[in-house]
């Protein structure tokens, strides 16, 4: 076992990918030299040279662009778009490129691109860094979406993504970058847990929590509150928004009987509201209150300044939680 | 034989004049074609064949009947299509009507190794890289979304949203470069071509293209077929210079040919691909023509240009020239183009059958083909919608291909009754009620 930050738990993934397979590339803003604003590519263009890790031009439809050119001739990029806000340029390709090209040609084309993107608040951003637009992959055929939560995670799953034959979009919870954690760097990811799954990482018997990137720790720090107030909280982390693990949430609301969804992005039309669909659809005789969501709010991603009151914190899950608790 | 280029006259009157003042025209084109220094031109509207210092053209007799037969059967497919279209067999059809040249000459000019990424209208460069012609009409029908592999035909799928393709291009290109795939200039190295129209040049993913294209040099032709019309917009609206003069500012050289002249398309995309090839990077191709026909079947040209336009770009047309020229050469007589007009018949008939009896899709296999393995949901509302569609009374058990949606994948399970109906698919349910 090895310490690492989530950044270098990613960097380490993304080193490992590019060593397995000579048709990885990374490409992006910033990611050569500079080893991208975060960090995440540090070193790898010194190690694997200027070809296989591209610092492009400034302009994300053409990093998509060219990225779904690139793995039509058989390669595999990685492109990095510098802040979540940034990625609506490529919007039109991701969404109308990279999801459907597969399906437009009945199957005899993949696109095993992957699109990592930092997001979600809580960094003391300006405008555009702070978003969480994952609701907008979800919603799109095509895709998978999935979000790391922490260190040992992130370096399975970005070589999952790369290693998968549909175009993966990858969120990395920015604030949670520099959280550290031990991390298995010998094992294989052959070994590791399905992309697509979720993991339940806290058990309890009193409701179930689902969070995801940077909300699972919230999560889990809401459900270590609870148990002192003798309520056992069962957490699972998502990890994969497109498909839903909808599984393992069921089995557990079964169990439970209630549901609290958190994420930062807007609760309108988000994840939570696919989810609490579900759940009610699929567990309706075993819940005993309607499934609730503590998320972020319907505006913009306000100002800096205002983030705490926007992003759900521990006390506002715990209020969803009471709330639940009220039925 | 002189040409009027007066037909554009009316149009200028009401268009802003260009910026530049424009010199003498090349033979047989309206003034804003560009002095013949400007335009590139081996074959003038009227047949003659004429010599370029920078684009020398070796062609046989036969190699002109090859392209004349091309051109000749590309227009036969386009106006069978435009009928079917009327004839309600078709859902929409996207016109080459006038930009034949521009697409032979291209086409032709592509190696058997070099890949071409094309808008919604090449179907003449679908032609040339051995695309069968049902397939075009599959997807103007409504049966597919594109039924061809582009790696059999090194034809990328049509690609609606214009100038998408034009980055995907420049990717597969930077693949190439990567490969160490283009060889030495000759015909075994690869190079791309990326096909789009005057319109497209404002879109950002064709400007992002040529920045990426310029900084990595890529093995990419950017072939813009300038047809003057981006549905009503004129070329004006996008642009105050000369489209090939764009190039210039991300680095690269931009060329003008006659688009309606065969031989000069031919020569100047086989000379740029070879630079590619020869690791010279990209070039910009405008290829000057004219959309004779409406943008598309639903569009209504007259709402919005001068029929006079019209007139004087059918002197100048594609097909007629190479005629003349061959046979003012004696490269082809009388029954050289009976025989072509005989196959252009039989094309018609074949595509016209072909298109009429082409069957509808199962219901089934609107759910294939998202991702590369299974998936939850699509196959949930894959099985749900096939039980909802048994569920009805007109189910066709013991029909032949089993029932709408639980056969396995590829046999044809379209239940009879909907086929005799002519619907099936998804519209089926609402009158199954």
């Amino acid at each position: 076992m090895t310490t690492l930050t989530l950044a270098r738990a990613l960097n380490e993934g993304l080193r490992r990918a590019l060593e397995d397979d000579p048709k990885v590339l990374i490409m992006g803003e910033d990611v050569g030299k500079l080893g991208g604003v975060f960090r995440i590519t540090d070193r790898l263009q010194k190690d694997f040279g200027e070809n296989r890790v591209v610092d492009t031009p400034l302009a994300e439809s053409g990093i998509v662009g060219t990225a779904i050119g690139l793995a039509l001739r058989g390669y595999r990029p990685v492109c990095e778009i510098q802040f979540d806000g940034f990625v609506y340029p490529a919007f039109n390709q991701i969404v109308s490129q990279l999801a459907k090209m597969r399906y437009r040609s009945r199957g005899q084309v993949a696109l095993p691109v992957v699109i990592r993107i930092p997001f979600g608040g809580g960094i003391g951003a300006v405008e555009h860094h702070s978003e969480s637009p994952e609701a907008h992959f979800a919603h799109t055929a095509g895709l998978r979406v999935v979000a790391c939560s922490a260190a040992p995670d992130a370096f399975m799953m970005i070589q999952q993504a790369i290693r998968s034959d549909d175009p993966v979009i990858f969120f990395e919870p920015k604030r949670r970058y520099w959280d550290k954690a031990d991390v298995d760097i010998a094992a294989s990811a052959a070994d590791a847990l399905p992309l697509e799954a979720a993991r339940t990482v806290a058990e309890g018997t009193d409701l179930t929590l689902l969070a995801y990137g940077p909300m699972v720790k919230v999560a889990m720090g809401a459900a270590a509150a609870a148990r002192e107030d003798g309520r056992s909280i069962e957490v699972i982390d998502l990890r994969s928004l497109s498909p839903l693990d909808m599984t393992t949430v069921t089995a557990s609301v079964r169990r439970t009987g209630r549901c609290v969804v958190t994420h930062e992005a807007p609760v309108f039309g988000g994840l939570g509201a696919e989810i609490a669909a579900r759940v009610t659809e699929e567990c309706f005789y075993s819940l005993e209150s309607p499934v609730l969501r503590a998320g972020g709010f319907s505006t913009p991603y306000p100002p800096s300044r205002l983030e705490e009151h926007y992003l759900p914190d521990l006390d506002r899950v715990l209020d969803a939680v009471d709330r639940a608790f009220g039925y | 034989m002189s040409v009027e280029t007066g037909g554009s006259s009316a149009a200028q009157e009401v268009m802003p004049a260009p910026l530049a003042s424009a010199p003498a025209a090349a033979a047989g084109l309206p003034p804003e074609a560009g002095a013949p220094e400007e335009l590139i031109q081996l074959l003038t509207p009227e047949g003659e064949r004429v010599e370029h210092p920078d684009y020398p053209l070796d062609i046989s007799a036969r190699e002109l009947q090859r392209l004349y037969r091309d051109l000749v059967l590309v227009r036969r497919m386009d106006t069978e299509a435009i009928a079917l279209q009327r004839q309600g067999e078709l859902g929409l059809w996207a016109s080459l009507l006038g930009q034949e040249a521009a697409q032979i000459g291209s086409g032709r000019a592509l190696g058997p190794r070099d890949m071409a990424f094309p808008t919604y209208r090449e179907h003449g460069v679908a032609w040339c890289r051995g695309v069968d012609p049902i397939k075009l009409l599959e997807l103007f029908r409504g049966v597919s979304h594109g039924g061809w592999d582009p790696a059999e035909h090194n034809f990328h799928l049509y690609t609606i949203v214009i100038g998408s393709q034009t980055l995907h291009a420049t990717g597969y290109a930077m693949g190439i470069q990567r490969d160490g795939a283009t060889g030495d200039g000759g015909e075994t190295g690869e190079a791309v071509i990326a096909y789009f129209g005057d319109g497209a040049t404002s879109q950002g993913d064709v400007n992002e293209s040529f920045v990426w294209a310029s900084v990595f040099n890529a093995p990419v032709v950017f072939f813009c077929q300038n047809n003057q019309w981006a549905i009503s917009e004129p070329l004006e609206r996008q642009s105050r210079i000369p489209l090939y003069q764009r190039s210039r500012g991300f680095g690269f050289p931009g060329l003008r040919v006659d688009g309606n002249d065969v031989l000069a398309c031919l020569a100047v995309t086989r000379a740029a691909l070879r630079a590619a090839r020869e690791g010279q990077g990209p070039t910009l191709i405008e290829a000057f023509t004219y959309r004779m026909g409406a943008h598309t079947t639903t569009d209504d040209p007259t709402r919005y240009r001068l029929a006079g336009d019209l007139e004087a770009w059918k002197l100048r047309d594609p097909i007629e020239r190479v005629k003349a020229y061959l046979v003012r050469s004696g490269a082809a007589d009388t029954s050289f183009f009976d025989e072509v007009d005989a196959e252009a018949g039989r094309l018609g008939a074949w595509l016209r059958e072909a298109c009429r009896s082409m069957p509808d899709p199962s219901p089934r296999s609107g759910f294939e083909h998202v991702y590369a393995g299974p998936h939850p949901v699509i196959d949930a509302e894959r099985d749900a919608y096939a039980a909802y569609l048994d569920s009805f009374d007109d189910a066709p058990d013991g029909t032949p291909g089993g029932p709408p949606c639980g056969g396995p994948p590829g046999e044809p399970s379209l239940p009879a009754v909907a086929q005799a109906r002519g619907t099936g698919g998804f519209g089926r349910s609402g009158e199954a009620r």
